[in-house]
């Protein structure tokens, strides 16, 4: 089992390196444009990830980690523009910044638990924007303006177009970043965060430092959130205070919850998903109006929540939760009774 | 490094440029989204989100565009008009035009709408030399030929209109003392530094400057501070709801300055009826555009046949509603753009035809107001006619002003 999925994830690593180098041959199917909203995509896929490490593996609930995003995307913008940082160097740059922020946002945070928590970060979210806007940081941020960038030059002289080396930097980003998270949840920090996920008060009996462990959560939860936004500053090449709304927030937390809640191919799944279904709605939308016959208007956020909606009733574990369930439940049917009864408590685990 | 790439992309599209131009016909010349039969248009708005109710202006001119293709299209062609949502953030426009520009390989942006969208994507557009149209914002930055030649604006831009409110204070007003509120961002300092450009060496004549928030949920407190700062006039710029609550509170405070109201708020539906038209007598605003209430119109060629068309291909819309409009008048100027292009359809030429108007009379702008544009003059609507609220209407007065002329 285990072999085998690695073997999966070697040839999807290797088709993610590969494929776009079909660019000189295939100009129509691997175009510029693909590439960008697949880069765009990673970047979501890196920021739901950032969500899953704390609501997912560390069970506490976060609305505004889009506050982390612009915080990264700031970060960068600003470095980029005003120090001159080559595009680079401002990942480690907006990773340490949005440590900082979310370390200091989690120790209130401490106090607060699930309901409460969430709301607290909502107001980050909601307040963000407007902090951006502020007069005295104006000269840095441009203030509602925001700041247009230049985008990430092919460097050495490869013979690339642009779009596919930004897709390249996020690929490659994106690899050590996932990496870094899977390797941390299967050390023994990565037990105490589940552990505290799953019974805070059994893992502070066991001797784990609770609140030691929540706050470091939430600084890295923020920095990779912090990371996906910097890298989003250098692939639309602007940013603005209306680029953070509270939107972002919530879709951050749809991509969670429809890829698969505490599960790493499901924060890839949830990234996706959202850039895809956010651009295919309106496209969904006019279809329906034009092709199908409808007689009103069926706004393209209608599509999405509709979308939305089946799938939570068809797949209440996301994505990834529901085809391990679908993938298990065929192989046991062409087990026999035995196997199936055995498949079921893997599932109870799968969901965990 | 930059030039290499600046020069790749020149290269690159001189180079489509001349596959495109060898399979067509001799005297036809074409650029990716235009052909024999049809013209590709792209349009970003704000179809949801907080901005949705600018979508109004898409919808116009979708149903513009359909009425021209029912008469026949334009020089025999069809306008494909795809407009695309981005929700008003802009980078959610960048992914559109992108696809448009690239995947629907669209002839040219055409009114692209809100002052941050079009800013995320001035330089792509510029690099990509594809046309970003007659733009849906006000912004004084739109007319830069010289960096950013494949952009051009539409309505009077900002600066432009302050500039006019100063002069006239200054003509008209005795020691005046100008309180100012505006909203804190790019449309509300492009009123300022045209204002105080206005002013010239009276901008001292400014005794208090005020701003707020788009967000804010009133501007009560500011304007008693203006009130405090004792001065006698009052230039008001601020979107619709804010100017609304505005000339309500002023008239609860029992202040009663010489009141200028920028344009972007002179609707009566949306902001004299809701403030009180007691409450909103005497203020001046500038306008370029008829207003669909204003009686005076009632019996105007061009406002008869807005109507008809609105009954006819728009049933069941609000009239009262401005942005229709605006967006059959900038449809209509589109239109006569690529019909002026001729069979050179062009991305080049299409630039070309758009920056050589020459007074243009283009329907339901004033009298008296034209389009005019030049290879250096990329703003096509360059001057105004100021105006006084009136019992429930405005009532137009004095001159039309140019901007060069003031």
């Amino acid at each position: 089992m285990a072999a085998s999925s690695k073997k999966w994830l070697w040839g999807l690593l290797a088709a993610a390196f590969l494929v776009p180098l079909l660019r000189p041959v295939l100009p129509d199917i691997v175009s510029d444009y693909r590439l960008f909203l697949v880069s765009t995509m990673m970047i979501a896929a890196i920021a739901v990830l950032g969500l899953n490490l704390l609501t997912g593996f560390n069970g506490q609930i976060s609305l505004g980690h889009g506050a982390f995003y612009a915080v990264g995307a700031y970060t960068a913008a600003v470095l980029m523009d005003q120090a001159n940082w080559p595009y680079w160097a401002t990942i480690p740059a907006a990773a340490i910044v949005c440590f900082i922020v979310g370390y200091l946002f989690g120790l209130p945070a401490l106090k607060l638990e699930g309901h409460y928590l969430a709301l607290a970060t909502f107001a980050l979210a909601l307040a963000v924007p407007q902090i951006l806007k502020y007069k005295w940081l104006e000269g840095l941020t441009g203030g509602v303006q925001g700041i247009v960038l230049n985008k990430p030059e092919v460097p050495f002289g490869l013979p690339m177009s642009e779009d596919q080396w930004l897709y390249y930097y996020v690929l490659i980003v994106m690899v050590l970043l996932y990496w870094g998270a899977a390797n941390m949840l299967n050390s023994r920090s990565g037990r105490a965060m589940k552990a505290i996920r799953d019974y805070a008060i059994a893992a502070d009996t066991m001797g784990i430092d609770t609140a030691l462990y929540k706050t470091v959560t939430f600084g890295i939860s923020a920095a990779y959130t912090g990371i996906a936004g910097a890298l989003s500053a250098s692939a639309i090449a602007f940013v603005a205070p209306d680029s953070f709304n509270i939107f972002l927030s919530i879709k951050f937390l749809i991509g969670l919850v429809v890829g698969g809640i505490g599960s790493l191919a499901g924060s890839v799944v949830g990234g996706i998903f959202y850039v895809l279904v956010d651009n295919s709605a309106q496209a969904l939308s006019t279809f329906a109006k034009n092709d199908l016959g409808l007689q009103f208007d069926l706004s393209a956020y209608t599509v999405f929540g509709i979308l939305l909606i089946v799938l939570m009733y068809l797949m209440p574990m996301g994505i990834v939760g529901g085809v391990y369930y679908l993938v298990q439940s065929m192989r046991s049917s062409m087990r026999g009774p035995q196997a199936q009864q055995q498949a079921a408590t893997q599932k109870q685990h799968a969901t965990r | 490094m930059r030039t290499s790439r600046r020069g790749f992309v020149a290269g690159a599209s001189a180079l489509a440029l001349a596959s495109g131009s060898t399979s067509a016909f001799a005297q036809k010349k074409y650029d990716d989204g235009a052909s024999d039969t049809e013209i590709k248009i792209g349009n970003t708005n704000p179809y949801s989100g907080p901005a949705s109710a600018y979508a109004q202006i898409a919808k116009t001119i979708d149903a513009y565009f359909k009425s021209v293709n029912d008469a026949g299209g334009v020089n025999g062609r069809k306008i494909k008009f795809i407009s695309l949502d981005d929700g008003y953030s802009p980078p959610k426009t960048v992914e559109m035009v992108r696809q448009l520009v690239e995947q629907d390989k669209i002839f040219a942006l055409f009114q692209s709408l809100g002052t941050p969208c079009n800013t995320a994507i001035h330089k792509y557009m510029n690099q990509k030399k594809v046309p970003q149209l007659y733009v849906a914002t006000g912004a004084s930055k739109w007319g830069d030929p010289k960096n950013f030649p494949w952009t051009m604006g539409f309505q009077p831009d900002y600066h432009t209109e302050a500039v006019i409110y100063a002069k006239h204070i200054l003509a008209n007003i005795k020691d005046a003392k100008i309180g100012v509120l505006h909203q804190n961002d790019d449309y509300g300092r492009d009123y300022l530094g045209g204002f105080k450009e206005g002013l010239g060496n009276e901008a001292s004549r400014i005794v208090k400057i005020v701003t707020f928030e788009a967000t804010d949920p009133t501007v009560d407190s500011q304007i008693i501070q203006l009130k405090d700062s004792g001065a006698n006039v009052f230039f008001n710029v601020s979107g619709p709801k804010a100017a609304a609550q505005g000339i309500r509170k002023a008239a609860d405070i029992d202040w009663k300055p010489a009141h200028y109201l920028n344009n972007v708020s002179a609707s009566v539906a949306a902001v004299m009826k809701p403030a009180g038209f007691d409450n909103a007598q005497g203020i001046i605003t500038a306008a370029y555009i008829m207003d669909a209430t204003d009686r005076a119109w009632d019996d105007n060629a061009e406002m008869k046949e807005w109507r008809a068309w609105m009954d006819k291909n728009m049933p069941g819309a609000n009239k009262a509603d401005a942005n229709h409009i605006y967006g059959y008048a900038v449809a209509v100027l589109m239109t006569e753009t690529l019909k002026r292009c001729g069979n050179e359809l062009t991305r080049a030429n299409l630039m070309k035809q758009a920056a050589s108007f020459q007074k243009y009379r283009l329907p339901l702008l004033l009298p008296g107001i034209t389009i005019n544009t030049s290879p250096t003059d990329y703003y096509p609507i360059q001057a105004v006619q100021l105006q006084r609220f009136k019992g429930e209407t405005w009532e137009l007065f004095g001159e039309v002003m140019h901007a060069e002329s003031t």
